[in-house]
């Protein structure tokens, strides 16, 4: 008894294979004419993970999204949300997103679009409360049209929370804040997720994946390129840099170096990336006639890039 | 849940919304928006008592009957005209303001929340309809206090009724321009639109005073019908099928186009 009073409390499940995942998708695919937005991606997110998808413009992230929300169909494949179809998990109140597009009428107020909103589903959550907890309960009786981008985008944080839903999605939703906003925005963010709701959040920022993340997924060109807590995926893309001058390299022997994941052949100069920068170095100077040894860190910012740049096809590093 | 031991999933437990989500909280905040645009409310309550107060109180007119069997004079004759372009500028407005919602994304919003696009549909007719209601009133109400119109009690509210009924029609116009027109200044084009349309169904001149072939294009037109059918009860003539066919033909197109336009714009792509 004790336990249901607890799950209900905050719509809490007990562990169980019986609980669906948050959100399942098969295989999915999205083409817009010749242009692939997603190329078959397949991912489970379960009830409570806290996951960034992070990549740069055009990765695929809001493509992705808008499938998950049912705002727009996939070319292949399906996606279900707490083992429904999107828009029927979305009638039933259970997810709500910040969308970068998603629009707001100037003529309103701040309170009334809550209350538009909140009438709309079944049992929401009190105006005031989503207010309060978005921050902006001192603005609530302001016209939309005069509220600045950051207050506007609490609002739709409010307006999010007003279902109470079991999955929040934003995508990038502290674009075009000031840092202090940001940093606020994501406050009110944490409160909330503290108390166990499913958060998937797309970002191109890497400080924000890494901060308020449990797990980063890493997009690019559509595809998943990396997927696992903050660590892991800053490990697969740290590491270092050998570079050397080296005629007639051979890439394949430098490949089968321990922990060599990536290596160029630029004329007379070879570059190695590798996990284990000290060994790549050894056999360079050792098995070798390479000379003019250089190595270099890669920053998190660079390893990011690394690993969603367009020029690192020959990289082994990108997969789970 | 309260029977069993372990709680059934929260999704499982949730449910939606019944109507599509319709509710009285939003058609109650949506005509407080609608009164809120100022262009709105002068469009279509204060134009038609302005026009009816200049057209409608030549003092020859509050002793001229409107023709003959009629149960009125002309001054009671202009009101019901003005009353109509007021009703079909409040239900355009109120059609047209889809427009304004999706110039501002504000439809994809909605499509983040229960709110089924039927019910959306249905909530923007109401809407329309208690303004071009708000309107026909007031002209009729100002008609009454200026002493000038005069005819029957009863053909006071049939007047009124049928005027208010027939700018149903100018909702599902005012609803298809509003899904075909991607502006936010949509009722610019509408308002200059609509005062062409009204010259052309004869609310602000008699037909007969145009030369015939404008007469015989005029007739086509969507106000054309309305407004003779509005006016019939008054007049005391019969109503011709024609009037009719015009005013369920326009009625048809429009409506037939916003849900064309409409299905394109929810389609999921």
């Amino acid at each position: 008894m004790t336990l249901t009073n607890m799950a209900d409390e905050r719509g809490r499940r007990p562990a169980g294979g019986s609980q669906p995942a948050a959100i399942a998708l098969r295989r999915v695919h999205k083409n817009f004419g010749a242009v692939q937005a997603v190329k078959d991606i397949d991912l489970d997110i379960s009830s409570g993970e806290i996951v960034a998808f992070l990549g740069p413009n055009g990765a695929g992230k809001t493509s992705t999204i808008d499938i998950i929300l049912g705002l727009s169909q996939p070319t292949a494949g399906t996606a279900e949300v707490f083992g429904m179809q999107p828009r029927q998990a979305i009638t039933r109140g259970l997810v709500s997103a910040v969308l970068q597009t998603g629009g707001l009428l100037k003529d309103f107020t701040v309170r009334e679009t809550a209350e538009y909103t909140a009438s709309l589903f079944v049992r929401p959550r009190p105006v005031d409360e989503a207010l309060n907890r978005a921050g902006i309960t001192s603005i609530a009786d302001r016209r939309v049209g005069k509220c600045s981008g950051g207050e506007q985008q609490r609002l739709r944080f409010a307006m999010a929370l007003l279902s109470d839903p079991e999955l929040l999605i934003l995508d990038e939703p502290t674009t075009g804040m000031d840092v202090e906003g940001r940093r606020g925005f994501w406050g009110s963010i944490r409160q909330d997720t503290a108390r166990g709701r499913t958060v998937l959040f797309a970002t191109h920022y890497l400080e924000e994946a890494d901060a308020y993340a449990d797990r980063i997924i890493l997009l690019r060109h559509g595809q998943i390129v990396a997927d696992g807590t903050s660590s892991e995926v800053k490990a697969m893309a740290a590491g270092r840099t050998v570079r050397a001058t080296l005629a007639g390299a051979d890439p394949v022997a430098l490949s089968a170096i321990p922990g060599a994941d990536n290596v160029e052949v630029r004329g007379d100069t070879v570059l190695v990336h590798s996990t284990d920068s000290d060994a790549v170095a050894r056999y360079l100077l050792t098995k070798t006639p390479a000379r003019d040894l250089e190595i270099n860190t890669r920053g998190l910012e660079d390893a990011f890039i690394a690993l969603t740049s367009d020029d690192n096809d020959t990289s082994a590093g990108g997969s789970r | 849940m309260t029977t069993q031991s372990v709680p059934a999933p929260a999704p499982l437990t949730r449910e939606a919304p019944s109507l599509g989500g319709f509710n009285v909280t939003v058609l109650r905040l949506e005509i407080r928006r609608l009164l809120r645009n100022r262009r709105t409310v002068i469009f279509a309550l204060i134009f038609p008592v302005v026009f009816f107060l200049a057209f409608g109180l030549n003092s020859a007119y509050a002793n001229e009957s409107a023709g003959p069997g009629s149960h009125g004079n002309v001054s009671a004759f202009v009101m019901i005209s003005m009353a109509l372009y007021g009703a079909v500028l409040a239900t355009t407005s109120g059609g047209a303001m889809v427009s304004i919602e999706r110039a501002a994304g504000w439809s994809r919003q909605l499509r983040l929340t229960p709110l089924s696009p039927v019910a959306y549909i249905v909530i923007k007719m109401l809407t329309a309809m208690v303004l071009s209601l708000a309107s026909v009133v007031v002209v009729f109400a100002v008609g009454g206090l200026t002493g000038k119109p005069s005819m029957p009690m009863y053909l006071w509210i049939v007047s009124a009724a049928s005027v208010w009924i027939g700018s149903l029609v100018f909702a599902a116009f005012g609803l298809f321009m509003g899904y075909l027109l991607p502006t936010e200044n949509v009722m610019q084009f509408l308002g200059l639109g609509l005062a062409l349309l009204s010259f052309a169904g004869g609310l602000f001149i008699p037909l007969s005073q145009f030369p015939q072939i404008l007469q015989d294009i005029a007739q086509w037109t969507p106000l054309y019908g309305l407004n003779q059918l509005v006016h019939a009860p008054m007049l005391g003539v019969g109503v011709q099928w024609a009037w009719a066919v015009n005013a369920v033909a326009w009625l048809v197109i429009f409506a037939g186009g916003a849900v064309w336009r409409f299905r394109k714009d929810t389609a999921r792509v």
